[in-house]
């Protein structure tokens, strides 16, 4: 049972933990990898699970990782998944590469909404589930309770749901037995035209870009002449190995086996999450279920300051060889100067690509508020999609504008029913299912547009509900919606960092709080400046900056000309690096904290 | 000791601080101190030895004016200032100038200044509302103004200033005008009017920043400002620095060195000096004055040398708060002429002079002229539109 083409396909699993956050899931890899004799534990969390360190300050998982372990006389493969809804189809990806599934619920707890999901894409995946209650050393632990409420939810039986403690240890080789016993070996034939499933990428500055992979069938050979399928290229299999987890080269994986590929690409975006490798030389057919990253969620990106621009744009350009899954393209701002729209899976995938950049890259950056993809129909039937709400067409060349919409499953103690309701009603939600599923716990399903939920629902969420709430959702498609563009006007100048895209019954709202904002920020010129919001060219929303009448020092005391000059130059400073929108100078910080506030 | 050939000379003037007051007003960020009255003596003494050993290395030629400034240099004993005085060498006309709290003056001590050669008294007024003093954290009563003044002008002191300070919370509209007209009453050939400006170490600093005072408001001071330079330009005397006005022939000489880029020499803690396109300060607590002085050791604590570009651009700042105005650099012609059509400038032949609307904006128009004449380094971008 040498790694490599030497496996015994029928003593090989390949399996995926899925659980919500905080129910375990990586002290319980801790502990699978501890039994199986690979590592300690503390160097183990270094090389396998959460290797980044916003992933363990937020406590979930970004990319996918594996490793090949043996217990009894069985070869497992563990592919952990990401943790969170933005990364679905990396998550669909995952699983794919497995026969079977641990699905982790932490005994007080219960069914959280990601417990759902990871459950139904497990299920649609055709996964064996093995269903597990954690942490069942704590008093609060109920393993009765939430055992029969696995069974009525998920239609597991509750004689099969095992107890375990990753904490302690306890269970967890009983865990590894039913992985063993209830999982299904793979199958596959290793003399076939070789097809084997890309299901992780990143950048190594060393060695290029490393996948994961899962052989299906066939067998990879390392030297061997690879047929990336949805890529179009070839490239040489420079080095095929395990990780155990230190990564070990191998001479071959064959069918039902997992590991790593090395070949010499140097961007992401040649290895995406879901391509199909085969050989050259006889190439296999693609396999199922790929699909390009779509973004669904947009920002525009600038810093701070201006000399910053260049740095950005490196910055960008690097942190896409590991994250082939966000966009960005330059744009230009009156108000913000030169940055970059950004396209992001979610609003977790938004927020870790800004984090990164301003940490890994000492950025400092503002974001426009963020928004989602409209697909707006003209008069004459063609159809646009708009990723920033400035190029909206005017309302008299449009039909209509759809936006998307998301299904949003919502678990919650029976208490929190009502202003949950209220929320998703605020949010212009739709109820598509309220079900019991125990006498304590709720199940609401919501169709709601996905603009509602992308800037602060999942917080509201938590705090109507103390916390208690779960979320999870997935895309709907569009919808035709009485949708407007709030354009903000400087003296007349539309500033094209606050223009959005809102429900009509929204516009006045945005309207009133954008322009006392922005009077509040903007300096006193040297007459009168209007702020304006307008929908298709009607003014909903006037403030005014007025005329500035003062600006003058009373006095340069006992002939301390010094300090009264350094004052002007830091003025003169000052007003050349003002913003001209139009006659109207606003310094860019006030924009900035125009924005800000939005984002607090 | 007076001197006496003095003509075609270029001017100097020489500022002498006193840093000590009563009471500290609530605005007040100068380097004064009220509770450092046992180093007074100590302090006049210093002064005399800084002045004998700028005598002696011919730094310190006859002045065309002298400043007491401070503090509250009529704290002093008269006798005490009158020490210090008679070390300051001076040309003939020299001007010199003390600045007096009304309430800490009288007739003897007035006519002892006047007898040692000082020739103008600049009175701290402030106001003439006595809710309008409480709110500045003044003690004087507006009698003492009068009395002040009459004793100034019967020691033989005509030449005399009044020192107005505008904004004050609680000050309406009719109190500025009820000072204004009250001043007048007094006859003086010369006005300071100045607008309350909070500097943030100071008690009013703090209370507006706490919430607790609002701050003066930008609109009233402007009103107030107008008012002012229409009352006392009308009682003949129009403005000749953005907060002076004077009976033509009554313009502080003193304060014109400074305006002009002039030389002055500064005796005493926290004393600016300048001299050819250097600036220097002098150490500002008076301990450390003493201790310089005592050492044998120069009290100057910093000096800046202005290279051409930053004199140029600081002559500009300077001029253009005076009726003379300023000779625009030829890269800010455009934005003058821009400035000239928005009403905030004159032009009189080579130069532009700040309107009255002008004056009150004289820091936005300044810095205006000063970035149009800076070759300029920064990124602009396409406007309003992706």
């Amino acid at each position: 049972m040498t790694p490599g083409a030497g496996l015994d396909i029928a003593r090989s699993r390949c399996f995926s933990l899925l659980s919500h956050v905080d129910h375990g899931k990586s002290t319980l890899a801790d502990r699978i990898l501890e039994l199986c004799g690979a590592v300690d534990a503390r160097s183990m969390r270094e090389q396998f699970l959460d290797s980044m360190d916003l992933e363990r300050e937020r406590g979930i998982t970004i990319k996918a990782q594996n490793v090949r372990l043996t217990w009894r006389d069985f070869v497992l493969h563990l592919i952990d998944t990401p943790g969170h809804v933005d990364f679905g189809y990396e998550v669909s990806r995952s699983l794919a590469a497995c026969e079977g599934a641990v699905l982790l619920v932490d005994a007080s707890q219960g069914i959280e909404a990601q417990t759902l999901a990871n459950c139904y894409a497990a299920l649609e995946a055709d996964l064996t589930i093995v269903a597990v209650l954690n942490k069942i050393d704590l008093p609060q632990a109920e393993p009765d309770r939430r055992a029969d409420e696995i069974e009525r939810v998920l239609g597991i039986p509750a004689p099969d749901v095992l107890r375990i403690s990753a904490k302690t240890g306890q269970g967890v080789p009983e865990l590894l037995d039913a992985v063993v016993d209830r999982i299904p070996a793979p199958t596959g034939d290793p003399d076939a035209p070789l097809q084997g499933l890309l299901f992780d990428s990143y950048y190594d500055p060393y060695r290029g870009v490393v996948s994961s992979v899962r052989v299906f069938n066939g067998t990879l050979t390392t030297g061997a002449r690879l047929r990336y399928l949805q890529a179009g290229a070839t490239h040489e299999a420079e080095e095929v190995g395990v990780r155990t987890p230190d990564p070990t080269p191998v001479a071959a994986l064959g069918p039902g086996e997992v590991g790593y590929l090395i070949a010499g690409i140097k961007d992401v975006g040649e290895a995406r999450v879901g391509e199909t490798v085969t050989g050259a030389a006889r190439p296999g057919a693609p396999l199922a279920g790929y699909r390009d990253p779509k973004p669904m969620v947009f920002c525009g990106l600038y810093p701070v300051v201006g000399d910053e621009y260049a740095d950005l744009r490196d910055a960008l350009e690097k942190l896409r060889l590991n994250d082939s899954s966000f966009t960005y393209e330059p744009e230009t701002s009156g108000a913000l100067g030169f940055g970059f729209r950004c396209g992001f899976l979610g609003l977790l995938h938004m927020e870790i690509i800004r984090e990164r950049l301003e940490r890994e890259y000492d950025l400092s950056l503002v974001a426009t508020s963020p928004n989602v993809e409209y697909r707006a129909v003209r008069v004459d039937g063609a159809v646009e999609m708009v990723d920033n709400p400035s190029a909206m067409p005017p309302p008299s060349e449009l039909e209509t504008i759809e936006e998307p919409y998301v299904t949003v499953t919502i678990l919650t103690p029976t208490d929190y029913v009502g202003p949950l309701m209220d929320l998703a009603q605020a949010r212009r939600g739709e109820q598509t299912k309220l079900e019991y599923l125990a006498e304590d716990r709720v199940e609401l399903v919501y169709a709601l547009p996905l603009a509602e939920i992308v800037v602060d629902f999942f917080d509201q969420l938590k705090s109507r509900t103390r916390g208690y709430a779960s979320l999870d959702y997935e895309p709907a498609g569009y919808r035709p919606a009485d949708l407007v563009k709030v354009e903000v006007l400087l003296n007349g100048v539309p500033v094209d960092a606050f223009s959005t895209i809102v429900h009509r019954q929204e516009a006045q709202d945005y309207a009133r709080r954008m322009t006392v904002r922005l009077r509040e920020l903007i300096p006193r010129q040297l007459f009168d400046v209007p702020i304006q919001a307008a929908v298709g060219g009607r003014i909903i929303a006037r403030e005014t900056v007025k005329a500035k009448r003062k600006d003058v020092l009373a006095k340069c005391y006992g002939g301390d000309v010094t300090r009264k000059r350094k004052l002007l130059e830091r003025q003169k400073e000052g007003k050349r690096r003002m913003k001209q929108i139009g006659r109207v100078e606003v310094p860019q910080e006030a924009f900035v904290a125009a924005l800000r506030l939005d984002e607090s | 000791m007076p001197s006496s050939t003095d003509a075609g000379r270029r001017d100097l003037g020489v500022y002498v601080h006193i840093p000590f007051c009563a009471t500290r007003c609530d605005y007040c960020d100068f380097a004064t101190w009220t509770d450092r009255g046992g180093l007074v003596d100590a302090y006049v003494d210093a002064c005399v030895t800084d002045l004998r050993r700028r005598v002696a290395a011919g730094e310190l030629t006859p002045a065309s004016s002298v400043f007491f400034g401070g503090g509250t240099p009529s704290l002093l004993a008269p006798d005490a200032l009158v020490r210090i005085l008679d070390e300051i060498p001076r040309r003939a006309a020299a001007e010199v100038t003390v600045e007096c709290n009304p309430d800490s003056v009288d007739g003897p001590k007035l006519r002892t200044y006047a007898r040692a050669g000082v020739n103008r008294c600049s009175f701290g007024v402030q106001s003439m509302q006595p809710h309008v003093l409480a709110a500045l954290g003044r003690t004087h009563d507006p009698a003492n103004v009068t009395r002040a003044v009459a004793a100034a002008r019967d020691a033989g002191i005509e030449n005399l200033n009044l020192d107005l300070i505008y904004g004050a919370h609680g000050e309406s509209r009719a109190d500025w005008d009820a000072t204004l007209e009250a001043a007048l009453a007094l006859d003086p050939p010369h006005v300071s009017a100045y607008a309350l400006t909070v500097e943030p170490p100071t008690p009013l600093g703090r209370r507006v920043a706490a919430g607790t005072s609002p701050g003066p408001d930008d609109d009233d001071q402007a009103a107030k400002y107008e008012r002012a330079d229409e009352v006392l330009g009308g009682s003949g005397r129009p403005w000749y620095e953005v907060s002076n006005w004077a009976r033509p022939g009554h313009e502080c000489r003193h304060h014109l060195l400074y305006w002009a880029q002039g030389d002055y020499v500064g005796i005493g803690c926290a004393a600016h000096a300048h001299r050819a396109g250097v600036r220097s300060w002098n150490v500002r607590a008076p301990e450390r004055y003493l201790e310089r002085i005592a050492a044998g050791r120069s009290p100057e604590a910093g000096r800046e040398t202005l290279d051409p570009a930053t004199r140029a651009d600081e002559a500009l700042g300077l001029a253009l708060r005076t009726r003379a105005g300023a000779s625009v650099p030829a890269a800010a012609a455009a934005e003058a002429a821009a400035l000239e059509a928005a009403g905030l400038l004159a032009r009189r032949a080579e130069r532009v002079a700040l309107t009255r609307r002008g004056r009150l904006l004289a820091t936005e128009v300044t810095v205006r002229l000063l970035a149009a004449a800076t070759p300029t380094v920064s990124t602009s971008v396409a406007v309003g539109t992706r």
